[in-house]
This record gives structure tokens, sequence and C-alpha cells, in this order.
């Protein structure tokens, strides 16, 4: 069995559903942001495999697009983070609710 | 190809499920490491020659090491990662997801070609990023805009007032 578009594609979904039961289940915020990065890097899988077996260029511009999102969501999050740690003393998100109504 | 898939597949998903499952907080970024080897390999069988390296550099380099200093700048090692009250929703959202991308991945009539692209991507690429007719220009400029303000954002954040 040879290894085509879909062995891709399935592996990306896995690798998406496993950083969104993270990104939901987890309760330390460092973690959530992990899980949100391998969310983000099974997309790119799938960009760059429908480029690999489409030969359309534009899987991996959109994947260089979507790496440069993520490291400003990494900066911007990781950056939130400390500034909570720092006035509430943790990273807890079920203890963490300024915003809830 | 179709050996280094199969354990660069085994390799990903391993470590992200140790990066969501494992208690030690700073093991699972170690394993979030290896993750993003993995994945950056995959892009190597994938002949996304660029993007391999462009993986290592950015999420191996820059995103890992802000993750790890970010978790010790939050000392929270001791506590751990639990999992919240929803995690039996979230194991069902995951898995609902999971099923379904699959049953489409599958029931659906791709249209490939099967030979590889042989040649280099990096000069493509560019081609693609920055030609004058069809090119990405304004989203390359945007995106620019959007990394400067993060760093400020990021500044501005967690500077002592």
């Amino acid at each position: 069995m040879t290894v085509g578009l879909e062995h891709f594609l399935i592996l990306s979904a896995i690798l998406f559903s496993i950083g969104l039961y993270g990104a939901l289940a987890k309760r330390n915020a460092v973690v959530i942001l992990m899980s949100i990065e391998i969310m983000l890097n099974a997309v790119n899988i799938a960009m760059v495999a429908f480029w690999r077996y489409g030969h359309l260029i534009t899987g991996q511009v959109f994947a260089i697009f979507i790496m440069v999102v993520a490291a400003a969501e990494a900066a911007v999050g990781l950056a939130i983070i400390i500034s909570i740690y720092r006035s509430r003393e943790t990273v807890d998100v079920e203890k963490i609710d300024l915003m809830k109504w | 190809m179709e050996v280094a898939f199969w354990i660069l597949a085994v390799i990903s998903v391993a470590s992200a499920l140790a990066v969501v499952f494992l208690r030690h907080i700073f093991r699972a970024a170690l394993f979030l490491v290896l993750c993003f080897f993995a994945i950056a390999g995959i892009y190597a069988t994938l002949n996304a020659d660029f993007l391999a390296a462009a993986q290592v550099l950015i999420y191996v380099g820059a995103i890992a090491v802000l993750i790890i200093f970010a978790i010790m700048l939050t000392r929270e090692t001791q506590q751990g990662s639990p999992s919240g009250r929803f995690r039996l929703i979230a194991f069902l959202v995951g898995a609902m997801f999971l099923v379904t991308m699959i049953l489409v991945v599958t029931g659906t009539d791709w249209q490939v070609i099967t030979e590889a692209p042989t040649e280099p991507t990096t000069s493509s690429l560019a081609q693609a990023l920055f030609s004058r007719e069809e090119g990405f220009v304004l989203p390359f400029e945007i995106v620019a805009a959007l990394l400067l303000a993060a760093v400020i954002g990021a500044i501005a954040l967690v500077r002592e007032k």
C-alpha cells in the first residue's frame, strides 16, 4: 500500500483532534497554547500535502503565512499568560475569570 | 519515503499524545519539540525543502524556546497540567471531529498528481510570494505589520509598570 494524499490528510486530522482535545480539556494555559500549536502544525501538514499532490504552490504560501501567524500568536499569548501570572499567581484557566460576566 | 513516513507519523502522533496526556508540563514541552521535529521530517518526505527548514528554525528554534521560557517563568510545574471539568466533552468533540474527517477524506475521490515535484521549492515559492501579477505581496506586507504589532504588543504586555 503506497503512501498517498489520504495518509497525510488522516495524519493531519489525527494531530488536529489531539490538539483540539488538549485545548478544550486542559487547565494550564501554557499547555493550551502548546495544543493550539499542534493544531496549527496539523493544518500545515494538510496544506503541504495538497501542494505535493496538486502542484499548486499556494499551499506552501499559506503554510508560511500560518507559521508567521502562529509565531505572533505564541508571542502575544505567552505575554498575556505571564502578565496574568504576575497579577494572579496562577495560570489555571478555571481560576482566571476576570472576563466572565 | 514510505518507511520514513510511517516512522515520522508514529513519532509525531505519539509525541502529540504525550504533550496532551503527560502531567509533567516541562516533559510535555520537550515532547512538543520532538513533535515539531517529526513534522519537519514529514515536510521533507513531501519534498517541501524550504518549509522543512523553516519549521526547524521557527518552531524548534523560536516557539519551543518561548514556551519553555514561559513554563520557567510561571512556576506551576509542581502542579502539573491537570484536566478540567470538560474532559469528557472535549474527548467527544475531538473523536467526532476525527471520525468526520476520516470519513470525508476516505470518501472523496481526490484528483491527485502522483509524480513528485523534483525542483527545489525555494525559487518557485519566492515567485509565488513576490510576483507582480498573481503574487501575495499585499498579504506579505500585512503579515509583516502583524508580526511587528505582535512584538510591540508582547513587550507592552510584560513590561513592568
